[in-house]
């Protein structure tokens, strides 16, 4: 032989690195193949226990592998191997439903105790432009149309006789469990609240314009039915849902001012860390809104045709409005005061 | 761009508590647009199927009897849009099955566990980033009041926005970056043969000295393990030829593989010698 003394030395010890090794390597991908289709309730006792352990192993195979072999095969599977294991064992560290409970109980009061500010802003807009919206349906008629799109009036416009816009108040008519106008009027929302949140990333802008907006439809719809008298009826018949359904659109609003006014001041976080930490929060509370929403749109296709008394459509809306008022804000007192 | 010229430009450091640097690899661009495309076939498929059903509900039952179906549509067509990127990936896998096909997941850009509000706000963001303006082209083509200038707005605003990943490093779009996530390649190799074990009768016949086995260096070593793997004819004796060339052997074309093999064999032996002791010999040009 030529070569230098040990060559072949190595070259055995390489080998057999690899060959006592690789039992455990192929043990850790078939596990994880494994729970990676199935739940970690199908593994056995044993095989629980073995996958960090396994995984421990593939990590101190690679860095060995790193350190002294050259097989860039073996160093690309080893890798791969491990950053399955990684993305497994610190992945996902609860259960699904340990989540859900997790998210009712905690994470969704807390992000919306976390939005008080803007939320109260988004409340306030929302206010300033229902007034707007009266007041300039009250000086001329024409902005009705302008206001409110056709699909959404449901046939009511300010041309409307008293009679007709009582009748889409009480008239209980069809009474379906909940019309597709119902289920159309949920996803419409839900796509405004959406919206509201997704665009606030511009400086909160758009979320404040579409929070307005929102307000006057509002404050349009309801001077149509004050000139006729119908004031009072009008807000039980909005109530009702309204209270669930405002509440929601404005916490969106809020959620999207949060991630605008974060990216534009940071504070003393980098711009990126705070977009990251503010689009968190904001996202918790949007999933909260849209199950606000469902809620919404349960209690208009259900309450608004078949409830017709103003008193009782009154203390619904009122009393839907305490209690999610209650969970956001009070709930937590509750808690730590059996705790 | 930069991606095709330097791959090494997309491998970011995750480091495990346990100490070790996994080098993960960020998905380029295009690999993304191939999952997303992949995902709207998919969801565009279901909803046609859906609809499809509903429309013989429809035809089968009087008006009456269908709206419980009609609303069931609605919803079903509302969630295909909203939940399926967000169920999918708060799965276990934390990828769409669009991102399942390209070998692709979403991770925690702070590398810690991938949590549930991460993927929403990731999502809800998709939200402006691709469906508004289009859903603003189609409403208004559908109300035959599309012009020019707000089809043109609506491009380039959809343009704007999905092509926000190819401006900055990490390749985030607007949802990545609000939702402190990236989205990471998870390719899955086949634990392939060692080739210095391989048993070549033909490559026992050749020896190489100390100089010979000193002409090449990490890179090329590499090179020529893909190169065996690859097992292409042509590409071996063109190998094997350069390489005869430059260490002053004289190899037969028919003899190429195991000349390769042999090659590659007592030059990964002798790189690894000289690693133990401390010697990293990156390239040829190295000494």
């Amino acid at each position: 032989m030529t070569l230098p003394a040990g060559t072949d030395a190595v070259r055995q010890s390489l080998a057999s690195f690899r060959q006592e090794r690789e039992t455990d390597w192929k043990a850790f991908e078939a596990l994880l193949s494994r729970v990676e289709k199935r739940a970690p309730r199908t593994l056995s006792e044993d095989e629980l226990l073995a996958l960090p352990l396994l995984y421990r192993s593939a990590l101190s195979s690679l860095s060995v592998a790193r350190a002294t072999s050259l097989d860039s095969a073996l160093i690309a599977y080893l890798e791969a191997l491990s950053l399955r294991g990684y993305f497994y064992l610190y992945g996902a560290r609860r259960g699904l439903r340990q989540r859900v409970g997790d998210f009712f109980l905690r994470d969704w009061p807390a992000a919306i105790r976390d939005l008080w500010r803007e939320t109260w802003v988004s409340v306030t807009l929302t206010v300033v432009g229902a007034i707007a919206g009266y007041w300039l349906v009250a000086s001329d008629k024409r902005w009705f149309d302008a206001i409110i799109a056709p699909s959404l009036a449901g046939g009511r416009n300010p041309d409307s006789s008293a009679q007709v816009l009582r009748s889409v108040l009480y008239d209980g008519g069809s009474s379906h469990f909940l019309s597709g106008f119902a289920a159309y009027l949920f996803t419409h929302n839900t796509q405004v609240a959406i919206l509201a949140f997704a665009l606030g990333f511009a400086f909160a802008v758009p979320s404040v314009l579409i929070i307005l907006m929102n307000g006057c439809m509002l404050g349009a719809l309801f001077q149509v039915y004050a000139a006729k008298g119908l004031g009072f009826e009008l807000g039980g018949w909005l109530s009702i849902h309204g209270t669930t359904e405002l509440f929601a659109i404005a916490l969106a609003g809020a959620a999207g001012m949060r991630i605008g006014t974060r990216i534009a001041f940071p504070g003393e976080l980098t711009r990126m860390a705070a977009a990251a930490q503010a689009g968190r929060v904001a996202a918790t509370a949007m999933v909260g809104v849209m199950v606000m929403l469902l809620f919404a749109g349960l209690l208009e296709g259900i309450g608004r045709q078949t409830i017709t008394s103003d008193a009782t459509r009154y203390a619904i809306g009122g009393g839907m409005l305490a209690l999610w008022i209650a969970y956001f804000y009070l709930f937590r007192m509750v808690r730590h005061g059996h705790g | 761009m930069a991606t095709a010229r330097n791959p090494a430009a997309l491998i970011r450091p995750l480091i495990t508590p346990e100490g070790v640097d996994l080098r993960v690899k960020l998905a380029d661009a295009g690999t993304r647009a191939s999952a997303f495309l992949l995902d709207v076939v998919i969801i565009v498929a279901a909803a046609v199927a859906v609809t499809l059903v509903v429309i013989f509900g429809l035809g089968g039952l009087g008006v009456k009897e269908a709206e419980p179906l009609f609303i069931v549509w609605i919803i079903f067509i509302f969630l295909l849009r909203n939940v399926y990127f967000i169920a999918f990936e708060a799965g276990r896998r934390a990828a769409t099955p669009g991102k399942r096909i390209v070998g692709v997941r979403v991770a925690s850009r702070s590398g810690a566990g991938l949590t549930i509000d991460q993927v929403i706000a990731r999502n809800l963001m998709r939200e402006i980033e691709v469906f508004l303006p289009l859903s603003i082209i189609a409403a208004r083509g559908g109300a035959g009041v599309a012009d020019t200038l707000s089809t043109i707005f609506g491009l380039v605003w959809a343009l704007l926005f999905s092509l926000f990943l190819l401006f900055n490093r990490d390749r985030l779009r607007i949802g990545d970056l609000l939702a402190g996530t990236w989205v990471v390649e998870t390719p899955k190799f086949k634990l392939v043969e060692d080739l210095s074990q391989r048993k070549d009768p033909v490559a026992k016949r050749f020896h190489f000295s100390p100089a010979q086995l000193d002409a090449y260096g990490i890179a090329e070593l590499h090179k020529l393990e893909e190169v065996l793997h690859r097992d292409d004819y042509f590409a071996m004796k063109a190998v094997a030829e350069t390489i005869g060339h430059k260490i002053g052997a004289k190899i037969e074309p028919i003899d190429s593989r195991a000349f390769l093999t042999a090659y590659y064999g007592d030059l990964r032996a002798h790189l690894e010698r000289k690693l133990l002791l401390g010697n990293r010999k990156a390239d040829k040009h190295a000494r």
